[in-house]
């Protein structure tokens, strides 16, 4: 493909866009309360989202631009070990069904809009709480910048690969336009323009899975190149850069990663917000049983990591940073491919990608600044109308800040920062998820915990280094046995086996709750008081003493 | 009939042995199970169309658990409007 403007693909793209902008705007009127002036209504869409809006909103959410140019970049670069996307999408909704339904019916009665809400209310410690919404709000950021990335990798396939603060205007425009339909809408912007997100991605890569195969000669010949590919010995780190199975040093690797994602992944307050804004638990129980088929979806766009370099794929070089963009590879994928008005379709498909989580994800941010920081700490006595303004000035903010974060620093750097947004968000179990079950542990043994989990997890991933891209530090998610110290203590000397420093830092992180809550017990510390009350954790729609939507409290 | 309110929901934790189910799919965690090229599909080695399978395994037990624990309150609520609240 030449690096001229693809003016088909380009053509289809902007009008696909045009589409969901306008929806974004209209979606303000879409099943409307009878204010958006409260955060109930701006921030969760109203609270009652039904189970088909919900499926097509997580998915959106949840199954991000980000998320479908990067597994295939990284099965394309390592093989086997990208692949740990698949456990992780399939264990992630049998694991959070039960939590999931609790924390929603106690949302629901007690007005709760952010995880830290919920906390506060479950163990009387602002300080916690606290804890719990900066974790939030540093593990979404880069998570926004992310979507930037993802929707920039499109952008320049189709020829808009400009050098410099110039090269990102076509992103800047898109992403102002984004901002003004979340300001103006909420999460119902999201909602509504997740059902032509969803609709297209089905569409492209259900065609990619067979048109591709059939094009380049079958899975047999595809796997069989890809295998050639990835033996290639790699001149940075002399060793072969992936293989078709993992290798043994990496299962445990595989396994902690999917199992630390999974555990991770409802805890985010992106997909805490599309679980609120839910109508009642039925809507929750059959979506955790139906949002797998994206984890299918998921998979097969796995392996067009493979077809990529069955295909001699090279990614684009981005003239803004001088590198090539291993993100671009299923986007030339497509572009090489595909006929160019379907490699149209498949970029407006990632694109809009980028908009649906990006705009959740803002709100989300927004909601936890609101709640958790501006009332608790800044207005105390913030009326609904108040919080709702706030809300939505945060979530322009976080947008734009998303923005300087790709145009002024290098794009690696989010993925660092994502990365260890990652480890962080995992240290908010214990607080967020095991408290649905029990509050026998106490608020200062979960603070010492996360604590814990966080500064050893941040120093785990720091200690990794990258000998392929030449990073000392943050270079990836697997931490060598070997190299895993507890003040100097190393267990594990010479063990090569890797494991992901986000699940050992969980481990830690309970023991030292466990360990420092009986201490503190034990000095007879006054627990925080608690607002819930065992039946919360049971409501439903239709019940008669639930809280009213969008009250004025 | 009365709607359900704190007054007739549960208060603790309720167990069905069901919900074991939900650790069935938790197996795809152990590499060795799945980690090999043959027997393949399609072309496709074991490794990956076994983890893509998979999904289903994971989609039949959360069905079953929502099914088989469907609980009397959803039932007092069936016959009135049950039906309107679908979607």
């Amino acid at each position: 493909m030449t690096s001229g403007l693809q003016w088909t693909e380009l053509a289809i793209f902007t009008a696909l866009f045009l589409l969901v902008t306008v929806l974004g705007f209209v979606a303000a009127r879409w099943k409307a309360g009878h204010t958006l002036d409260h955060l109930d209504e701006w921030g969760l869409g109203g609270r009652k989202f039904g189970a088909w809006i919900t499926w097509f909103l997580l998915g959106g959410d949840l199954y991000t631009a980000y998320t479908f140019v990067a597994v295939p970049a990284l099965i394309f670069g390592a093989g086997a070990m990208g692949f740990f996307a698949m456990p992780y999408a399939v264990i992630a909704y049998p694991i959070v069904l039960l939590p999931a339904l609790r924390l929603w019916s106690v949302s629901r009665m007690h007005g709760f809009v952010t995880s830290a809400d919920y906390v506060r209310g479950r163990f009387g410690s602002p300080t916690l709480a606290l804890a719990i919404a900066i974790t939030g709000l540093v593990a979404t950021m880069p998570y926004i910048a992310l979507q930037l990335v993802g929707l920039e990798a499109v952008l320049r396939t189709m020829g808009l690969n400009g050098s410099g603060i110039l090269g990102h205007l076509p992103l800047l425009v898109a992403f102002v336009i984004l901002a003004l339909y979340t300001y103006q809408s909420g999460l119902r912007a999201p909602a509504l323009i997740a059902f032509v997100k969803d609709v297209l991605i089905y569409i492209v890569i259900f065609a990619a899975v067979f048109y591709l195969p059939s094009k380049l000669g079958g899975w047999e010949a595809i796997f069989g190149d890809a295998a050639e590919a990835l033996s290639q010995t790699n001149p940075a780190t002399g060793k072969p850069s992936g293989s078709l199975v993992l290798a043994e040093p990496s299962q445990l690797q595989y396994a902690t990663l999917a199992l630390g994602s999974a555990l991770a992944l409802f805890l985010y307050p992106h997909a805490l917000t599309a679980i609120f804004a839910a109508r009642g638990r039925k809507v929750i129980k059959r979506n955790m049983a139906a949002l797998p088929a994206y984890s299918f979806l998921l998979g097969l766009l796995a392996l067009l990591g493979f077809v990529a370099l069955s295909a001699g794929i090279e990614p684009i070089t981005n003239a803004a940073t001088g590198r090539p963009d291993s993100n671009t590879v299923v986007p030339v994928l497509f572009g090489q491919e595909f006929p160019s008005w379907f490699a149209g379709i498949a970029f407006a498909a990632i694109g809009i990608g980028a908009l649906v989580p990006a705009a959740v994800m803002s709100i989300a941010a927004a909601n936890l600044w609101t709640r958790n920081v501006y009332k608790e700490y800044l207005k105390r006595d913030a009326t609904p109308a108040q919080e709702a303004k706030q809300a939505k000035l945060a979530s322009l903010v976080v947008k734009f800040g998303a923005v300087a974060f790709i145009l002024f620093i290098d794009p690696q750097f989010s993925i660092d920062l994502q990365l260890i947004g990652g480890v962080l968000i995992l240290q908010t179990l214990p607080a967020v998820a095991l408290s649905l079950y029990t509050r026998w542990f106490h608020r200062i043994g979960l603070i010492a915990g996360w604590a814990v989990g966080i500064f050893w997890g941040i120093a785990m991933l720091y200690s990794i280094p990258n000998p392929a891209t030449g990073k000392e530090h943050f270079g990836g998610s697997a931490l060598a046995l070997d190299q895993l110290s507890i003040f100097g203590w190393r267990p594990f000397a010479g063990e090569e086996t890797m494991v992901y420093p986000g699940f050992v830092a969980l481990v830690a992180n309970l023991l030292i709750a466990v360990i420092v809550t009986l201490i503190v017990r034990a000095m007879k510390v006054p627990a925080g008081q608690d607002v819930t009350t065992g039946s919360d954790y049971h409501a439903d729609e239709g019940d008669e003493d639930l809280r009213a939507i969008a009250a004025k409290h | 009939m009365a709607s359900p309110s704190s007054s007739n929901r549960p208060t603790g934790l309720r167990w069905n042995a069901w919900n074991l189910l939900l650790l069935v799919p938790l197996l795809t965690l152990y590499p060795p199970l799945f980690n090999r090229i043959e027997p393949k599909l399609f072309g496709i080695p074991f490794f990956y169309w076994a983890q893509l399978a998979w999904v289903f395994v994971g989609v039949t037990c959360v069905v079953i658990v929502y099914r088989m624990t469907r609980d009397d309150r959803a039932g007092n609520r069936r016959g009135s409007t049950e039906s309107e609240r679908d979607a």
